[in-house]
């Protein structure tokens, strides 16, 4: 009887008075509202987030139009030209080489590991991308100006110094081992049995990877590459070191161009007076920034979740 | 007659070239996978051979200096050290709390899945972007400057997800079996939390806090944004001191107009990734020495 009454929720239903079991009971209810101050805080932070940014938005937008926002095409804040479109173009222009480098890679890899590797190779491989995985990003912008830069220039000698395809380059790198351990967590998940009965009706390896384990698995695939493309979006120092500073609307790989990103980098990184315009382009920058990976990361979130019911 | 020859011809045929296009397949998987690990072995190597002649006790005592040859990361080790010794004191009580409240206190409730939910995104959300809330609550609205309280505080927000995922993991691989003996012997949940959940969870909740600290000691955007200064001339003394870390000076130096600063990055970066691969290192001996101990 006394040891459900302990360990029940409502020390208030218990009879027993003794002094050192009250205190017990005390500290009981206050461990857990200290706890869930603790998970509170990331409530709080994401409340934080979106207070913060759009506040200072909204008063960015009290000065500037919305409209004039979203489909300038001019973004030098010096000269009052608020267009965020030449911001949003570096951005997609980078994303988009970064998917182009990491996704058949990703993807190539992530088939070999599930279907091909002995175990050995998968328990070398795997803690090397790990290595990958936890390499800071500034590193990966420093090996793109003064590694990559110049073998690009060798052979596009036009390019600018820093250029979106550098750039491109090391954020593909970056978001490899998200693409890759996600994608083989998923390929490996598909039933055994599926696999058997593409062999026993005489299927290569090749027919039962690409016409049954990879459909089996596109859920889970497609929510990797989701991530992975958000991851680069919000990559942050490589792309500031790699990719220039010149906000353009471009599709030219090899030209100078700046996202959204390295703009924040660039307007924090200098002295800028607290409470003008120019400084609350950041926050409407960052708030862009914001609901864009937010909606990828929701999008794949729902898509993993469904994938773990259908195989657990 | 001579018709099923040639049907059995072409299907001969036919399966070597299935069996070809299989094992060509294989290779082109081999292929994808090697070069992965061959571009990091390559930029790994570049690193290494550009800053080897930098390397030595120097880098690591030197203060900063205009000319290449004299400088070193001193103030930014120390400060790097700081920080990370603050945000591991902040985000490890916090996130391991908030993982205790998830899995142990918690009733299975809309409130908890939103707060489920809420962290998973965090921990997508880009690192600039806490730098913008640094600098928005922290340095403006808290007035703490561009201190290192305002950079270690900022760090902790972009860690704790780290820290709570992983410690969730580990609470949720603690057996219910323990938690049930312990009710039995007439324990409270709190007693049963921290004297058996947690001990056992350890393992698991120590490579999540080694895996946060080496995020933060690599974290470069989120100060950044909040504003740390790019110039400091003596290593900080107090929380209230302005800093620099280690990743910001990488970024400036290979930013530099001279070349020689570019090598003096690289060397920089080689002490950056020895710490954390140490790290990583000390991770996977916990997960392995400590995670044999404790047998169901």
């Amino acid at each position: 009887m006394s040891t459900t009454n302990i360990a029940s929720d409502n020390p208030r239903r218990s009879l027993v008075v003794d002094a050192a079991r009250l205190r017990r009971y005390r500290i009981e209810g206050m461990v857990r509202y200290v706890l869930m101050v603790c998970a509170g805080v990331s409530v709080l932070t994401t409340v934080g987030i979106v207070v913060l940014l759009l506040f200072e938005s909204l008063q960015f937008f009290g000065t500037v139009s919305i409209v004039e926002f979203v489909t300038g095409t001019q973004w030098a804040p010096q000269n009052q030209q608020y267009g965020i479109l030449p911001l949003l173009c570096g951005t997609l222009l980078v994303t988009a080489g970064a998917a182009l480098v990491a996704i058949p890679l990703g993807l190539g890899t992530a088939i070999y590991l599930s279907e091909y590797a002995t175990p050995w190779i998968r328990e070398t491989v795997k803690p090397a991308l790990e290595i990958l995985a936890g390499v800071p990003s500034v590193v990966f912008g420093y090996l793109a100006l003064i590694v990559i830069s110049p073998i690009i220039r060798d052979w596009v000698p036009n390019a600018d110094p820093a250029n979106a395809a550098c750039a491109a380059i090391v954020v593909g790198f970056m978001i490899l081992p998200t693409v890759i351990s996600l994608s083989e967590d998923v390929l490996r998940s598909v039933p055994r049995s599926l696999r058997e009965a593409g062999y026993a009706l005489g299927a290569t390896k090749f027919d039962v990877t690409v016409k049954v384990i990879v459909p089996a698995a596109m859920s889970g695939i497609v929510a990797s590459f989701l991530l992975a493309i958000s991851r680069a979006i919000g990559e942050t120092m490589a792309v500031t070191l790699a990719a220039g500073g010149t906000p353009r609307i471009t599709a030219n790989p090899f030209e100078s161009i700046q996202t959204m990103t390295a703009y924040i980098v660039e307007k924090t990184g200098g002295e800028n007076a607290h409470g003008t315009p120019e400084y609350r382009t950041i926050f409407a920058v960052g708030l862009t920034l914001f609901v864009s990976t937010m909606l990828l990361n929701l999008a794949a979130q729902a898509i993993l979740s469904r994938v773990r019911e259908k195989y657990e | 007659m001579t018709n099923l020859a040639a049907e059995q011809e072409l299907m001969a045929r036919y399966r070597q070239r299935k069996r070809l296009l299989s094992k060509l397949f294989g290779a082109v998987c081999l292929m994808a996978m090697i070069s992965c690990v061959a571009i990091l072995a390559f930029l790994l190597i570049s690193v290494l051979w550009r800053g080897f002649d930098y390397l030595g006790w120097d880098l690591i005592r030197n203060l900063p200096s205009r000319s290449a040859a004299k400088a070193g990361i001193w103030v930014y080790l120390i400060g790097s050290l700081w920080l990370i010794g603050l945000t591991t004191l902040f985000a490890v009580p916090l996130g391991v709390g908030a993982a205790l409240y998830l899995e142990e206190y918690a009733a299975e409730s809309r409130w908890k899945r939103i707060v489920q939910l809420n962290i998973a995104n965090l921990a997508g959300v880009p690192s600039i972007v806490y730098g913008l809330l640094g600098l928005g609550i922290f340095v403006y609205i808290l007035n703490l400057g561009q201190s290192i309280l305002a950079g270690a505080l900022t760090l902790t927000l972009v860690v704790l997800p780290i820290v709570i995922l992983a410690s969730q993991e580990a609470l949720r691989a603690v057996p219910g079996s323990i938690r049930q003996a312990s009710y039995a012997l007439g324990a409270t949940r709190w007693q049963t939390t921290w004297r058996q959940v947690l001990p056992a969870a350890m393992p698991g909740i120590m490579t999540g806090v080694i895996l946060a600290v080496s995020r933060a000691l690599g974290e470069a955007a989120p100060l950044v944004a909040m504003g740390a200064v790019q110039y400091v001339d003596r290593a900080p003394t107090s929380v209230w001191d302005t800093f620099s870390a280690l990743p910001l000076a990488i970024f400036y130096w290979a930013m530099h107009s001279k070349p020689e600063f570019h090598d003096l990055a690289a060397a920089a970066i080689i002490v950056l990734l020895v710490v954390l691969i140490s790290l990583n290192m000390v991770a996977a001996f916990v997960r392995y020495r400590f995670g044999k101990k404790v047998r169901w």
